[in-house]
């Protein structure tokens, strides 16, 4: 009868049926845990792809149903091994079905996955195991095994791993090791033996409270240790049917899973709103093979940060230099046409029939194409958020006919917060609140806000849990912002605590003197310094890919990252970026104080493993300001050049130092009068 | 856990012995009067000085050249004159010091090379590529995508071997090597050229190939510190005379190693 009504709201067509649905369907099935939507999705999208992975070189697909009987053997071989209800299983690698399915099984028990970046140095995996209690761990490869084995003595209440990939394990001491594998085949003949089991399973399942914690995600710790967030069945769930209305989102639809497991974003985008949807979650091959996959895949519901949107950018950009004359101006043609109608067409605003036609035109010689390589066409929603998105970046997305959005979360929120509905978009707004999403602005300017999927705690750590709740229930999001008058849409200026003044009491927002900076394919990350100074100085690093290829194109030879980073040229070439950004702070009333006075190239990339980032690229500033003490003292001090001396540490582990001598560039500031007659 | 250096494998019986073999061009001596065995699953070295021969060795064993005096023997037959593809058909493969990949042909194609041997639908029926041959091609594809997901090159699988990195070149020269399913497998200076990381990496494939193929490996390697952790036994050459032949400590203790490699004052 409900599958009969499920149907019904698909084959209608009309969305807005399907948005009270969505959310109707979810309630009807009283599916208040993951599992229990597992349940639901089995019996309803039965035969509908849950989930695919690309393995020796084919797409493999698991439907609902399949998925549903692996991980119902999977959560009994996992019950036969020890794990209990209320307890953590650990989860570390990355996108890969068995992962997935590791952390429905998990919550199918009854106990709470812990997610951990595949990427996370021993210390870190072993400050997050110990932290969560874990006594299972699921992981991807021998690369974990290794890395947990190598910190095992600080883990006593680890009992066993369990791993996907088996290569090179073969001669490890078994006693603490599983595969996957295994575990299921062990569950399912357990299963087909005992028909008491099969019942017992469903008591488990049906034994899940929406109340209980279905997850703990650790941040990133973009400001220190990481914390662990608590988030429940029912408060995820409730936040993604909210979500999944917003965009209409289907059991047709389909997702790459490419970003880490353990980040907020793929577990709340894929897993989350995948289970509430129904919707197919695809797993690359592996991670270096995602843009390709990205193409075969064609995903109808793309996530992708500011800076991978960027990178693909970049890259398109630097093929079309190489390109031929014909196919390079027709590129630029139609690119400009693109700037000029694109998104008005997109937002079905009125445009002239010429400049429709015209875009039909470039349509089918160049956007249909590039898009078709970037994998972009069959996306009917794409979000970005994270950071902030340049505007060139964004419109040129949303030009060629992405309908490309951003969207502000938390993962203390679970995740969306504000988000952009289709056709009113602005490149610097990050939206309205989201339905349902309560949003204030505190006296100094802090955004807070009360979600239906907000955390209930950070993990055994009550003190920081009523740091960042207001008394009457709202989370203090740590970010500045407010709410733009013309439009009502939020605008995100810093992080809180980093807005700060300089000597002569003009505003600096670091992140915003920085965005405008990162907008230029040449520079990938920049810190910029002002807060009780005398004036802006910024460290900037280039992006190899882009400065490579144009150091190629103009002859400049270069061994090493480090010599091409010091190369004169180089520095004129961002001297002249810097030069155009402090003409646009300079057109600013608010901003034109802060140009940039004096700026360097750092001699190596800020780099995740040497805590220079978090692992989801964000700048740590307060590392960075220690760290480059001498650069900054160079910078403020007047002297055209200084040596500074870093360890690093390589991808096998090991330390080194580098030392070099970087040079300082002075920059000549704008008047601001002169600026603000000319934008005038 | 695995012991530190060395192959997990049963090591077994003699695979391959070499008797009293000697090789000359012209006057000059290349090998003379040499002999060892390599035995089933263990990695075998062969290390020594610049022009001490270790080439020419692989070259003879797999019947590049042929000896003027001695014997090979291989799985039990012996033989004193033999061609390439026949020690190829034989299971002996083979990579090279100078990558010698078709740097023409994407990484998939070239590692399908390596099965060519394999395929036994004849060239009309490939033609057509229906059928009987379809099903071969499919088949070997299988094998083909196995060893790619093995070295982990899934990201290079469609782009032309001329346009890779060094590292990565040998990496799918190995692939190549693998996909012909061999009983012997013969590394020439696998890790030449090849920065830290790059050489970690290779070690860990060759270790891998050996403990999850079974493959026997005979490698000739110039740095020390992987063939130290790596095989089994070596066998130490120098101007073409064997001077030791044991196990990686033996050999690092022998006097006439340390002799031929930091030199001695005469």
């Amino acid at each position: 009868m409900k599958a009969a009504r499920g149907r019904s709201a698909r084959f209608s067509g009309a969305r807005a049926q399907w948005e009270d649905k969505a959310v109707a369907l979810t309630v009807a099935a009283k599916a208040d845990t993951f599992p229990k939507l597992l349940v639901r999705n089995a019996e309803w999208f039965g035969t509908r792809p849950a989930m695919r992975h690309k393995d020796l070189g084919i797409w493999q697909t698991w439907t609902w149903a399949e998925t549903l009987k692996i991980v119902r053997s999977y959560a009994l071989g996992l019950s036969r091994l020890g794990v209990k209800r209320g307890e953590t299983v650990a989860v570390v690698g990355g996108n890969r079905p068995k992962l997935y399915w590791s952390v429905m099984a998990a919550q199918m028990l009854g106990a709470v996955p812990v997610p951990v970046y595949a990427d996370a140095v021993a210390e870190e995996l072993a400050f997050v195991l110990d932290h969560a209690e874990a006594r299972f761990a699921a992981v991807e490869d021998q690369e974990q095994v290794d890395k947990i084995l190598s910190v095992i003595e600080r883990l006593p209440r680890l009992e066993m791993l369990i791993y996907d990939e088996a290569r090179g394990l073969r001669d490890y001491d078994h006693s603490r090791l599983r595969a996957i594998d295994q575990v299921i085949e062990e569950g399912a003949q357990a299963l087909a033996r005992d028909p008491a089991l099969a019942a017992w399973l469903d008591d488990e399942i049906a034994a899940g409270k929406g109340s209980d914690p279905s997850i703990i995600l650790y941040t990133s710790g973009t400001t220190g240790q990481s914390k662990g967030v608590v988030v429940t069945g029912e408060r995820a769930i409730k936040a993604a049917s909210d979500t999944v209305a917003f965009d209409h989102l289907t059991e047709r639809d389909v997702a790459l899973a490419y970003l880490p497991l353990a980040w907020v974003g793929d577990h709340y985008l894929n897993y989350c709103q995948g289970l509430v949807a129904g919707f197919c979650t695809a797993c690359p091959e592996s991670s270096e093979t995602a843009m390709a996959d990205l193409r075969e895949i064609g995903p109808t519901y793309y996530f992708a940060p500011p800076r991978t949107l960027e990178l693909l950018l970049t890259r398109v950009m630097i093929r079309m230099e190489d390109a031929g004359f014909l196919k390079r101006k027709l590129f630029h043609y139609f690119i400009g046409v693109a700037r000029k109608y694109g998104e008005r067409i997109l937002n079905r605003e009125p445009v002239s029939l010429g400049g429709r036609m015209l875009y039909a035109i470039g349509n089918l010689l160049v956007y249909g194409p590039l898009k078709n390589v970037l994998g972009f066409s069959r996306v009917r929603v794409a979000y970005t958020a994270g950071e902030a998105i340049g505007p060139e970046l964004f419109t040129f997305y949303r030009s060629i006919g992405v309908n490309l959005k951003q969207l502000y979360g938390q993962t203390e929120a679970f995740i969306c917060v504000t988000a952009q509905p289709d056709g009113q978009i602005y490149p610097d707004t990050v939206g309205p609140p989201f339905p349902n999403v309560d949003i204030r602005i505190a006296e100094n300017g802090e955004i807070q806000f009360k979600s239906p999927g907000m955390f209930v705690g950070y993990f055994k750590d009550e003190a920081r849990t009523a740091e960042v709740m207001t008394p009457d229930g709202y989370i203090k999001s740590g970010d500045a912002g407010f709410f733009d008058e013309k439009t009502g849409h939020l605008k995100i200026i810093d992080r809180a605590r980093d807005v700060g003044r300089l000597n002569d009491g003009t505003l600096f927002a670091p992140k915003y003197i920085e965005n405008k900076l990162k907008f230029y394919p040449n520079i990938r990350e920049v810190v910029a310094f002002g807060d009780k100074r005398d004036f802006v100085a910024v460290m900037i690093n280039i992006d190899l890919t882009a400065v490579g290829s144009w150091a190629e194109r103009n002859n400049v030879t270069y061994a090493s990252y480090q010599e091409l980073a010091g190369h004169p040229l180089v520095y004129d070439m961002i001297e002249q970026h810097v030069a155009e950004v402090n003409r646009a702070l300079a057109s600013d009333k608010v901003m034109a104080g802060a140009q940039i006075k004096r700026f360097l190239i750092l001699h190596k990339e800020l780099d995740a493993d040497d805590g220079e980032l978090t692992r989801t690229q964000k700048v740590r500033r307060r590392f960075i300001a220690e760290r480059y003490a001498p650069l900054i003292a160079a910078l403020y001090d007047g002297s055209s050049e200084a040596d500074v001396a870093t360890e690093v540490t390589f991808e096998d582990g090991r330390k080194g130092v580098i030392r070099a001598r970087v040079k300082i560039r002075d920059m000549k500031t704008e008047p601001v009068s002169a600026a603000m007659e000319k934008a005038a | 856990m695995r012991a530190p250096g060395g192959s997990a494998v049963a090591v077994g019986d003699v695979l391959l012995s070499v008797e009293n073999v000697s090789l000359s061009f012209g006057g000059v001596k290349a090998i003379s009067d040499v002999s060892f065995d390599i035995r089933k699953g263990e990695i075998r070295a062969i290390i020594g000085p610049n022009g001490a021969g270790k080439t020419s060795m692989l070259n003879v064993i797999n019947g590049f050249y042929h000896p003027q005096q001695g014997r090979i023997t291989f799985k039990g037959e012996t033989r004193s004159r033999m061609r390439p593809y026949e020690a190829a058909r034989g299971g002996i493969a083979r990579t090279f010091q100078n990558v010698a990949l078709f740097r023409g042909m994407t990484v998939l194609d070239n590692i399908m090379a390596g099965r060519s041997l394999k395929m036994h639908t004849n060239f009309f029926w490939q033609l057509l590529r229906f059928g009987p041959a379809l099903r071969e091609e499919v088949a070997h594809r299988m094998r083909v995508e196995e060893i790619i997901d093995f070295l982990k090159i899934q990201d290079i699988r469609r782009t032309p071997v001329g346009r890779l990195p060094y590292g990565l070149q040998k990496r799918v020269e190995l692939g190549r090597a693998l996909a012909m399913e061999p009983d012997l497998l013969l590394l020439d200076e696998p890790m030449a050229g090849m920065n830290l990381e790059e050489k970690e990496d290779m070690s860990r494939f060759i270790l891998d190939v050996n403990d999850h193929y079974g493959t026997t490996i005979a490698l000739i390697e110039h740095d020390m510190g992987v063939v130290m952790d790596l095989s089994d036994r070596v066998v130490v050459l120098d101007y073409g005379i064997k001077i030791a032949d044991g196990t990686p400590d033996e050999v690092k203790r022998d006097p006439a190693v340390i002799d031929a490699y930091l030199g001695v004052a005469h």
